[in-house]
This record gives C-alpha cells, sequence and structure tokens, in this order.
C-alpha cells in the first residue's frame, strides 16, 4: 500500500459540523426570546435575562459560534481535499475545536453576568479576547499549513477566500480589541473618542465582510460547484471576485457613523466605497448562480442546491441593500431604525444560515459514510419552513423601520415633533409580533435539521479520519 | 515629502495593483489553461467521494 495516499482528518470537520447545528439552535432560540421581550416586555426577567444582556449573547452565538462553527467545519474539509492532503496538524485542529468551544461557553456565562467591553460584536472580555486570538492563530497555522503541503499545483479559490477571511479577522481582532485591562473582568478601550468608534465599526463592518461574507463565499465556491456536478462559471471572475473584496471591504466602515461626530469627508470615502462594493458583490452572486447555466432542473428536485441558489439570492439581495442605505440621505432615514434589523437578518439568514444549512447538509451524510441524509423529504420541509421565516422577518422589520424613520423625522408646522417616541415603538408592535413569528419558523427549520442529523448519524459509520482510504485507481484494475 | 502624499501614492499604487490584476485575469493567453485546471479541483479526487458516501467504483452501495 505504499502507493495510499495520504488520507483526510475528518473528526474535527464532524465535531465542528454536529455543533453548527447544536450552535445554531441555541443562538437562534436566544433571537426568538428577545423577539419575544420586545412584543412582551413582562419576558424580560431579572437582570441576567434581561434584553440588554441577552442581546449581545444572541448576536455572538449566531456568528461567532453558529457561522464560526460552519466555517471552520467547511474550510478543514475543503482545504484537505482541493489540496488533496491530510490536515497540517491533528493536535492543533483538535485544539481550534476545543479551545473554540471554549470560548463559546465563556460569552455564554459573563455576557449575561454583564461582563462587556461594551463593543457591538466585540463585547467579550479581554481574558477571553486573548483566547480568541490564541485559537485564531492556530486556526492559520493549520490552515495556511495545510496549504503550504498541498499535492496539488493551484490553490483553489475557496482557499484563497478562507485565508482571507482568517487572516483579515485575526487583523481586525486584535487591533479593535486593544484595551487595557483594570481588573479580570473590566477593559477599557486602548482608544478614546471618536477614533475609539471608527476603529469599532471598521472591525464591525469587516466582521461582516470577512466573517460573514469571505469566508462563506469559500462555502460557495466549493459546495455549489459540487452540488451542482459542475466547475464555477468563471474562474477568471472569481479570481477578480476576490481581489476586488478584498480591496474595497476595508474601507466601507464608516457607514455605521453617517451624521456623528467623524469628519464628514470620511463618511462620505465610507459611503462611496460602500457603493462601489456592489460591483464584486454581485459578481461573485452571479458567478455562484451561473454556475448552474444548463442544469437548471436540478434546482426542481434537490432541496441541498435549493439553500446554496436560494442564498445566494439573499446574498444579491442585501448586498443591493446595504449599499442604498450607505447613502448618506438613505442612511438619515433607516438608521437606528428596524429597517437596519431587517437587512441584517436578509444577510444573516437568507445569505449565511442558509449557505451553512446547505453545505452542512451536504457535508453530514458524507462525514458518516451515507450515501445521503436520513430524510431528502425533511430537506425541502425544512428549506420552505426556513425561507417563509426570513420573508415574514424582512419583510416586517422593512415596514417597521420606514414606519419608525418617517415618524421620527414627522415635524408640525410650528417646528415640534409630530409623534413622541413612545408612539413608534407602539405602533411597531404588530411587525415585531410578525418578526417574532419569522424567527419561530427559522428556529423551528433548525430543530428538523437536528432531527434530520442524528437520524442520519445515528444509520451511519463514522467515517473516521477518512478510512476512506483513498487507493490509487490502478489498486482496484 | 508629507505623510497625506504617501497617503495618496499608496492609493494609487492600490487601484493599479488591481487592474494589473484584472489584466492579469482576463488579459493574460496563457493562464486559461491554469485557470481551467484550478477549476477542476474539487471534482479530481473522485475516489474520496466514493469512499465518503460508502459506494464503490461503480457507484453501488457497497454490501458492509
Amino acid at each position: 500500500m505504499s502507493e495510499t495516499q495520504s488520507t483526510y482528518n475528518y473528526k474535527v470537520v464532524r465535531q465542528f459540523a454536529v455543533m453548527t447545528v447544536i450552535w445554531g439552535i441555541v443562538g437562534m432560540l436566544v433571537g426568538v426570546i428577545i423577539a419575544a421581550q420586545l412584543v412582551w416586555p413582562e419576558l424580560n426577567f431579572g437582570p441576567y435575562l434581561h434584553f440588554g444582556r441577552l442581546r449581545p449573547l444572541h448576536t455572538n452565538a449566531v456568528i461567532f459560534a453558529f457561522g464560526g462553527s460552519a466555517l471552520f467545519a467547511t474550510s478543514y474539509y475543503v482545504v484537505q481535499r482541493t489540496c488533496h492532503t491530510r490536515i497540517f496538524s491533528d493536535g492543533l485542529a483538535a485544539f481550534t475545536f476545543w479551545g473554540w468551544q471554549l470560548v463559546i461557553v465563556l460569552a455564554a456565562v459573563t455576557l449575561p453576568l454583564g461582563f462587556t467591553s461594551g463593543k457591538e460584536y466585540a463585547e467579550l472580555e479581554w481574558p477571553i479576547d486573548i483566547l480568541i486570538a490564541v485559537v485564531w492563530v492556530a486556526y492559520a497555522i493549520v490552515f495556511f499549513g495545510t496549504i503550504v503541503k498541498r499535492k496539488a499545483t493551484h490553490i483553489y479559490v475557496a482557499n484563497w477566500f478562507y485565508g482571507g477571511f482568517i487572516l483579515a479577522v485575526a487583523l481586525l481582532h486584535i487591533v479593535n480589541s486593544a484595551a487595557i485591562p483594570v481588573s479580570l473582568t473590566k477593559s477599557y478601550s486602548a482608544y478614546a473618542g471618536v477614533q475609539d468608534a471608527m476603529v469599532q465599526w471598521w472591525y464591525g463592518h469587516n466582521a461582516v465582510g470577512f466573517f460573514l461574507t469571505a469566508g462563506f463565499l469559500g462555502m460557495m465556491y466549493y459546495f455549489v460547484p459540487k452540488q451542482a456536478g459542475r466547475p464555477v462559471y468563471s474562474y477568471r471572475l472569481s479570481v477578480v471576485h476576490f481581489w476586488a473584496l478584498i480591496f474595497t471591504y476595508m474601507w466601507a466602515g464608516p457607514h455605521h457613523l453617517h451624521y456623528t461626530a467623524l469628519p464628514d469627508w470620511t463618511q462620505s470615502v465610507g459611503m462611496l466605497f460602500s457603493l462601489i462594493l456592489l460591483a464584486p458583490s454581485w459578481g461573485g452572486m452571479i458567478n455562484g448562480v451561473m454556475t448552474l447555466s444548463g442544469a437548471w432542473h436540478k434546482l426542481r428536485d434537490d432541496p441541498i442546491l435549493k439553500f446554496l441558489i436560494t442564498s445566494l439570492s439573499f446574498y444579491g439581495m442585501s448586498t443591493f441593500e446595504g449599499p442604498m442605505m450607505a447613502i448618506k440621505t438613505v442612511n438619515a432615514l433607516s438608521h437606528y431604525t428596524d429597517w437596519t434589523i431587517g437587512h441584517v437578518h436578509s444577510g444573516a439568514l437568507g445569505w449565511v444560515a442558509m449557505i451553512s444549512i446547505g453545505s452542512i447538509y451536504y457535508l453530514l451524510p458524507r462525514l458518516y459514510g451515507k450515501s445521503e441524509m436520513f430524510s431528502i423529504k425533511l430537506i425541502t420541509v425544512h428549506f420552505w419552513v426556513a425561507t417563509i421565516g426570513v420573508v415574514l422577518y424582512i419583510a416586517s422589520m422593512w415596514i417597521a423601520g420606514v414606519m419608525q424613520g418617517l415618524m421620527w423625522r414627522a415635524v408640525n408646522i410650528d417646528g415640534t415633533l409630530t409623534y413622541s417616541f413612545v408612539e413608534s415603538v407602539k405602533a411597531s408592535y404588530p411587525f415585531w409580533a410578525i418578526r417574532f413569528l419569522g424567527g419561530i419558523l427559522f428556529l423551528f427549520g433548525m430543530l428538523i435539521m437536528a432531527y434530520n442529523m442524528f437520524k442520519t448519524i445515528a444509520g451511519g459509520r463514522s467515517v473516521d479520519d477518512a478510512r476512506v482510504v483513498l487507493v490509487p485507481a490502478a489498486h482496484h484494475a | 515629502m508629507d505623510i497625506n502624499d504617501l497617503r495618496a501614492i499608496v492609493t494609487v499604487v492600490s487601484l493599479l495593483t488591481f487592474l494589473g490584476i484584472v489584466w492579469w485575469a482576463y488579459g493574460v493567453k496563457g493562464n486559461k489553461k491554469r485557470f481551467e485546471e484550478a477549476a477542476m479541483l474539487p471534482f479530481t479526487d473522485e475516489e474520496a467521494d466514493l469512499a465518503e458516501l460508502g459506494l464503490d467504483r461503480n457507484g453501488q452501495r457497497k454490501a458492509s
């Protein structure tokens, strides 16, 4: 068996894939709870389960626990399969799994207790930030180490996106988390005033651009071609897509600070680069969708492909909406309203969650040596439940957001405000109830997925470290 | 030279680099073949695909 190729490490992929589903349920459940708290404020029990403490728990859980696990699982799988080599270090890979789970557990404990640095999507206090940095460096070593020892000549485009995501997130996290600790559980940002705000939103928007976009585009460039059974529509376009994103995303952050103390020219630069971003975003979306060209019929009865392609439609929608909202005059209406929440969820549920769900459905049977999921029908049910959930969510938030913006800016002839703030809150109730319903549907879809997953696992043999021994063709003949 | 000149130069160099990449992707004839090869990378490990799904070389379910 001297010719036996190196085998793959599927254990770490399997661990992260299963935890993606588990953390997805946890994070979305917290989301549903805080959505309910907005409709029924009586549900705010005590300080620990108050909206203000659960909201960062929700965002951290869905972004870093659910999204993060999906990124770890798929990147470890894709980098091994397209580099034709086993992962660089099994020990370090295992460390990234347990380290990341520890970060998540620490977040789930400290955020309800009220330990926070108060930076959006970077709330965790400094000891946890250091742990994140250490795990992330290990992740980078495992990922790039695998690329260095690759057996294929080329580095497949999905790996470029995953690599860009890993490097950018390391840079963002370390710069934005710079802080002066005053105790084990409290620290203050190393930056002051408007610089602190700008660093925070440079981080915040690139967390969207690199954590929630580049990494998931890596998924798109592997799983869409695989599930469609044909190579990506245009590889050249994918190269330009990658570099255009890298060159533009870094500058878009100031659009989070329109009409603030940030210098006006900086706001305009942020708006301009946000508008430019439409081009690479749509280039990438078209590249993904057109991969199906000539095989559109597959979309009819393949629910995994439905998830993947629908996610790209939502990606196209939200990357059109985003640049529009970055225009200062539009932002004057949309900022601080539920329109922003709707926009985020059209990206987070429609794009990020759906492409992850599709990719995990692709992976699960393969990681357990089954030819398909326990029930294809349940994937279809999941798809429709999730899609209706997203549509209810974003449509209600559009209406609520535009209504809030219009009510807040309405003035009487004598210059006084037409509405008090609480009137806009009262008017928002029905839409918050619809949003709650949309969230319930999306969460229900994840429960269906968990049932399907455990049924698939129960009947499967685990493909441990790819007992998938890859015997060269000559041995079979 | 003050810092703003440096900033302007970096911006112009970035733009030229990007335009160079676009030319490299679309203008260089020799790249067509390497891109085609790279695009096929997800499909070059058929053995692993079959093994993952518990199928033999003819796509049939293994007896085990």
